[in-house]
């Protein structure tokens, strides 16, 4: 028997049996439609987080405590202010790249509103290191710095909801007990879906900050280089001007892309999970094929014994039955692509969360749901084939 | 007759007759220590063109043999030739192909596919066979014509009489154009009137096309139709009259 005509009888035998061939499509349909969903979202996710770090602006590189091994643990800063300095001179081509940041949470209130920010200590280059800029009034300056003195910039959001309607510059915010005046605003950045809003944020001296967390550290240390292509030398002077004071396991410098990567990695491991997981259903869909072609051979012993008799060779009769099987799954396959797809598009509309279709989830859908065929429907494809054209022939 | 090696006999010997059977027997084991001896050795010869029929009560071994002769069963001993050619020896191409190429059933339950229309039904053969979807057609439409149904080809089974779905059978077996008729009980399912008309067409379809027509049958009236009788009683050939 011809490939079409196998696939001719193989569709009118679904056919036959409208109903019972849409329920058990539905199965493989769902599974499909899942897998290409969680993918969509998975990796929205990476693409909107790895966004979120390229926000900060590119060829940014990031001194971090510890010996960056990933799989550490948090790792307690050695880093202090003159570290921050110390790399700031070191740098070729001038200063100013380089800046430090100390970060906590504190309830800040002004004039009865009040909420949890999260507090920045940083250092007087920090907004142009990590690419902020000031909507209204001023940057915390140097000598702001030095002298530890109480001002405060805030995200668009803080300044809104601490003074809603109003100018915030030269007005007083409490962070805890202590009192700051505001002068500055920073431009608004926006909102991710994930990671913290740093529209809320609340910027003060790194030395106002120590004394408010009653620490004499540096989080975190930033370099800015001037090109993609500095970056190497900007890495070994700041990897230099550290080794001065700290060990080699005190510190790691890493850059943006290196982040990205790890970030990227480990959101990657999350998209296969998701997918593995609509996977399984994926396989209860093929098991339900599975199980209604076994139905249908029963069903059709008759049938078979008299294609045998006519001339059909087990091969025929176990290549019908996979066609249909195959059948089943590849239709469910397409239907539950399209279902999948138009779902992402309706999480990426309404949601936070972005979604987006990649061509291997397609593959893998498509490809994945004619291999559940042929594997579940071998099984009941060979039990019709090897049907003994006799008894199938007298079968009741 | 010539003796067929145990590898030999792969190509249709011309001077070999239609279809052989010797010294067949079929035991079937249905448990422990119980075998029934369906057929205990039988012989006989179905010349190309011939007329027989194979008669007997129930019991008497003949739809065993009918299944022997079909190729739908290998026998337990003794050999099945067609045109020389052992069953024995074929696998399941070959014996696809026989069935396919050389031999035509009807059986008393009709046995078409319900859900599909009368020329589908005749078409089934010729889907396992090269030709297109046309040709297939045509074929099994003057198939239908020559059995008398030409205004009944996209009938469905369900909406056809018995003997006019006898007919479809009957062109769906001839339709490939075999040697051998192979028709179970013909008539068996069927009114005595249509009966007679079943059997009418099918000597017909046997005088006027040279295809050899075996029939088996429990009735005495249609054995006495055919040229030859091959009387069966437990498994053993008791009479075998030139009528």
């Amino acid at each position: 028997m011809s490939l079409r005509e196998s696939v001719r009888v193989a569709m009118q035998a679904l056919r036959a049996n409208r109903l019972r061939s849409a329920l058990t499509t539905l199965g493989v349909l769902i599974g499909v439609m899942s897998v290409v969903l969680l993918v969509a979202i998975g990796q929205g996710a990476r693409s909107e987080i790895t966004g979120a770090i390229e926000g900060l602006g590119s060829n940014l590189l990031f001194v971090l405590p510890g010996d960056g091994e990933f799989g550490a643990g948090p790792q307690r800063s050695s880093f202090e202010v003159e570290d921050v300095e110390r790399i700031d001179r070191s740098l070729p081509g001038g200063e100013g790249r380089a800046a430090g940041s100390l970060v906590g949470a504190e309830a800040v209130q002004a004039e009865g509103n009040r909420f949890n920010a999260t507090v920045f200590g940083i250092t007087e280059h920090y907004l142009g290191v990590v690419d902020r800029t000031i909507a209204r009034g001023q940057a915390l300056s140097a000598s702001d710095v030095a002298t530890g003195r109480r001002v405060a910039v805030l995200g668009a959001s803080s300044a809104e909801t601490l003074f809603p309607g109003q100018d915030p510059i030269g007005r007083t915010i409490s962070l805890g007990a202590i009192r700051y005046r505001v002068v500055g605003v920073l431009e608004r950045v926006g909102t991710t879906a994930f990671g913290p809003d740093v529209d809320r944020q609340v910027l003060i001296p790194i030395s106002a900050a120590q004394r408010l967390f009653g620490s004499s550290r540096v989080d975190s240390i930033f370099v800015r280089a001037e090109s993609a292509v500095g970056i190497e030398a900007d890495r070994d002077a700041a990897r230099a001007a550290l080794a001065e004071r700290l060990e080699e396991d005190e510190f790691s410098v890493v850059s943006q892309d290196e982040i990205i990567g790890v970030v990227g990695d480990i959101l990657q491991i999350l998209t296969w999970t998701l997918a593995a997981i609509a996977g399984i259903s994926l396989l209860v869909g093929g098991v339900g094929v599975s199980n209604i072609m076994l139905v249908s051979v029963s069903e059709r012993t008759r049938e078979i014994g008299l294609r045998k008799a006519l001339g059909a060779r087990t091969r025929d009769i176990t290549r019908q039955f996979l066609f249909e099987a195959v059948a089943l799954t590849g239709l469910g396959g397409v239907v539950g692509l399209g279902l999948g797809i138009l779902a992402a598009e309706v999480v990426a509309t309404f949601a936070p969360v972005p979604a987006e279709v990649t061509w291997w989830s397609i593959v893998l859908a498509l490809g994945v749901s004619v291999g559940v065929g042929l594997v579940f429907g071998v099984l009941p494809a060979r039990r019709a084939g090897q049907l003994d054209p006799v008894t199938a022939l007298r079968h009741e | 007759m010539s003796e067929a090696g145990p590898t030999g006999a792969t190509h249709g010997d011309a001077a070999a007759p239609l279809l052989t059977a010797d010294r067949v027997t079929r035991v079937y084991t249905l448990g422990r220590d119980n075998e029934v001896h369906a057929l205990r050795g039988v012989s006989f010869v179905v010349d190309r063109g011939e007329h027989a029929a194979i008669v007997g009560s129930s019991g008497s071994g003949k739809s065993t043999l009918l299944n022997l002769l079909g190729a739908l069963d290998r026998p337990t001993s003794g050999h099945v030739r067609y045109d020389g050619r052992d069953v024995r020896d074929m696998d399941d191409t070959e014996l696809a192909q026989l069935r396919n190429g050389s031999i035509g059933f009807v059986f008393q339950s009709f046995q078409l596919l319900p859900r599909l229309s009368a020329v589908d039904n005749v078409i089934l053969p010729l889907v396992y066979r090269p030709g297109t979807p046309r040709e297939r057609r045509d074929r099994a439409l003057a198939a239908l014509e020559q059995v008398g149904l030409a205004d009944r080809v996209t009938h469905r089974p369900g909406e056809l009489s018995g003997g006019q779905q006898q007919r479809v059978a009957i062109a769906r077996a001839l339709v490939t154009e075999p040697a051998l008729l192979l028709a179970d009980e013909p008539t068996g399912n069927l009114d005595t009137r249509t009966g007679e008309e079943i059997m009418a067409l099918l000597e017909q379809l046997h005088r006027d096309r040279g295809t050899a027509l075996v029939v088996i049958t429990h009735e005495m009236e249609i054995a006495e139709r055919a040229e030859r009788r091959i009387e069966l009683r437990d498994g053993l050939i008791v009479n075998q009259a030139a009528a």
